[in-house]
């Protein structure tokens, strides 16, 4: 069979699958609709959790982000895990105590404000918004490229699925159909990791060839990691062990502005209040971290041995000698098929027929190529999502591997987009609607008031994503700052500190945001519009260094000072929010289900 | 907020906080602040810093969390806050 029958077999498979399950767990209730009744296994919850987490980005791109940035990669590693001891020891346990349905519900009653509820809205909006995009436009490109659709009906097909799944079931049915994607997706990521960790290392677990010694070719005996470092330096590249990213600094701060956006994230949060009890959501949390684990320790050698591969595939011997450069007219077929998709590209530029990749930036490197006859690197293109949408080919892995990586590339992207579109479209129907519009709502219009909210964000999200806005390429960094910024401050100080009020909470959560935005609009344009932005985007004019990326952490900060500064100089919160703060520190008392 | 449940919440926060403690020093410290010193110490092919940034760290994180998970159950028990 060829590769395309077999990859619409494994795609339609998992797609009919996903549509069962859907029918399945048709949601009754509201409470069915926005936290699955209360009811799922915390180990159940943190798989849902793992496939909420990952996104299409986590799957595809991550590996391709390792591999050309080394340890200085580290900080998508650490940044996208430590979030969950974050949300482990400071959030989940007291907002499931709090037992109710969304993140500015909560925001709303402890800082006794329709106002702070209405800002949470629009910050989890925001930062939801930007997140789906990403997602949509996965989707699109993954059918386009794999299922020779075009990007339109993909993106129609992806949003026609998510559709069916999260109007019928809402929390309920997206809980149950992301634990079915979380099983395609680890399977599609770990089966060609381990093939391409036996080629190198002979080791079948990917996180032990990433230490280990390579057993075929020349370098039989070197550590794999030394060999890497070898084959890229002798190229004029950065020292994969060792290139970090940007500076030690910032590393810092981005990994911390990561790890506070993770456990600020709307949609991933709400995923704790699906729980029976308070204890379950201290555990499922880390449950729910073994699960991303299993991907995120894999990641790291998946992008130091394709990387290898990649250098070994076009640099075959001793930098310098001729013959040492593949000829185009040999390479793999792989090269071929991803040169097509405009992922890879080549331009003989000294006219040699052999190709030629280093690093012509690196002024030693640059002279020696001189030398060579070489008249720049003829590699002009080289994306990093090649790193695992090639692997099994570069692995010599049959076509039904091929396929259940699209498979996975679609299931990492429908989990993580419908996760965010219940966030939305709770936020919607539960804090504007029920909470602002209409208090006296019956629970059957609000049923129907949810569903029809989750069709708006599925067309919203569908919309952006046929017409990407132009700052859409930076959304992803974008929503983890505002989360970073507005929501885990405030969530945290509402749990730990009974003294924050409703002003220190509302100036608290627009500063943090505010100077957030500010930062990265200076630096990269206002809403991202070339020609607008009124510092540059350039390294010297960066705070101490701070990538606009890395800046939430410092947002953050912002946040954390207003918000208890205001608080000193304002009247002192009502006593009966300082009990019910008592109240949710405590886990006695939390109903399995709250009445609304 | 009655002495019992003030001792809980402490005891809450000094657990909270050493493994906080705990969680930082493995990612930022050994994994960014150290970890050109760590290198020095080779863990099979790669340095000690760079394995705690990319593997040593997230298996702490785990481990955290499941410990404070069991820590808190054993209090909620001991301090008589626990459900049903």
């Amino acid at each position: 069979m060829d590769l395309n029958t077999i990859t619409y077999i494994v795609v339609g498979a998992t797609f009919l699958l996903y549509i069962g399950i859907a029918v399945w767990a048709r949601a009754g209730t509201t409470g069915e609709f926005y936290v699955a009744g209360k009811g799922v296994h915390p180990v159940a919850n943190g798989m849902a959790t793992a496939a909420d987490w990952m996104s299409a980005a986590s799957f595809i791109s991550m590996a391709g982000l390792i591999a050309f940035n080394g340890y200085g990669a580290s900080v998508f590693l650490m940044g996208w895990t430590g979030g969950y001891v974050l949300l482990a020891l400071l959030l989940a346990p007291y907002l499931r105590k709090f037992g109710k349905f969304t993140v500015p519900e909560f925001i709303g009653e402890r800082f006794y404000s329709q106002t702070a509820r209405l800002v949470a809205v629009i910050c989890l909006i925001l930062a939801s918004v930007t997140y789906v995009i990403g997602q949509m436009k996965g989707i699109g490109v993954a059918f386009s490229r794999f299922l020779e659709t075009s990007y339109e009906q993909g993106l129609f097909i992806g949003m026609g699925i998510v559709f069916v799944y999260a109007v019928l079931g809402g929390m309920k049915g997206i809980t149950y159909t992301q634990i079915a994607q979380y099983v395609v997706l680890i399977f599609a990521y770990t089966i060609p990791a381990v093939f391409i960790s036996m080629n190198l290392t002979g080791n079948p677990i990917p996180q032990l060839g990433l230490i280990g010694e390579m057993t075929t070719g020349p370098h039989a005996g070197m550590d794999m990691m030394a060999r890497l470092d070898q084959v890229v330096t002798d190229l004029g590249f950065a020292q994969y062990s060792e290139q970090v990213m940007g500076s030690k600094l910032n590393m810092f701060v981005y990994t911390l502005s990561l790890m506070i956006g993770t456990a600020g994230l709307p949609h991933v949060i709400i995923r704790f209040f699906t729980v029976p009890k308070v204890k379950d959501a201290r555990s499922s949390a880390g449950w729910a971290l073994v699960f991303i684990a299993i991907l995120y320790t894999t990641a790291p050698a998946v992008g130091s041995m394709a990387r290898l591969n990649l250098m070994n595939t076009i640099q075959t011997g001793p930098v310098g000698e001729m013959t040492a450069n593949i000829e185009y007219a040999k390479v793999p077929d792989w090269f071929r098929k991803w040169e097509a998709t405009g992922l890879l590209k080549y331009e003989d530029k000294n006219g040699d027929g052999r190709i030629q990749y280093y690093n012509e930036k690196n002024a030693d490197m640059a002279k020696k190529a001189e030398s060579y006859g070489w008249k720049g690197n003829e590699m002009v293109k080289v994306d990093n999502d090649i790193m695992v949408l090639a692997n099994p080919e570069i692995a010599g892995l049959p076509n039904w591997v091929i396929a259940i990586v699209v498979a996975g590339g679609l299931a990492a992207a429908l989990s993580t987009a419908a996760g965010l579109l219940l966030a939305i479209a709770s936020a919607v129907s539960h804090d504007v609607i029920k909470g602002m519009i209409n208090p006296d709502i019956s629970e059957k219009s609000e049923l129907l008031a949810s569903r029809l909210s989750m069709i708006g964000a599925i067309a919203l999200a569908g919309y952006f994503g046929l017409h990407p806005p132009g700052f859409a390429a930076g959304t992803v960094a974008i929503a983890f700052g505002l989360a970073a910024s507005s929501i885990f401050p405030v969530l945290m100080m509402g749990i730990f500190n009974k003294k924050v009020n409703r002003a220190g909470a509302i100036w608290g959560m627009i500063s943090g945001i505010g100077i957030t935005m500010l930062y990265v609009f200076q630096h990269k344009g206002i809403f991202f519009i070339p020609g607008t932005a009124f510092l540059g985007d350039m390294k010297p004019d960066w705070f101490f260094g701070i990538s606009p990326n890395a800046f939430g952490a410092v947002g953050a900060v912002v946040n954390f000072v207003v918000a208890i500064a205001v608080s000193k100089v304002t009247a002192e919160p009502p006593e009966h929010i300082q009990h019910l703060v008592e109240d949710i520190r405590v886990p006695k008392g939390a109903g399995a289900a709250t009445d609304h | 907020m009655d002495s019992k449940a003030a001792q809980y919440w402490k005891a809450n926060l000094r657990l909270l906080i050493s493994l906080l403690v705990i969680w930082f020093v493995v990612s930022y410290g050994f994994g960014i602040m150290f970890a050109d010193a760590l290198n020095a110490i080779r863990i099979g092919g790669v340095g000690l810093g760079f394995w705690f940034a990319q593997q040593g760290s997230i298996y702490v994180f785990i481990v955290l969390i499941f410990f404070y998970a069991a820590r808190m159950n054993a209090l909620d028990r001991e301090f008589d806050v626990h459900e049903d």
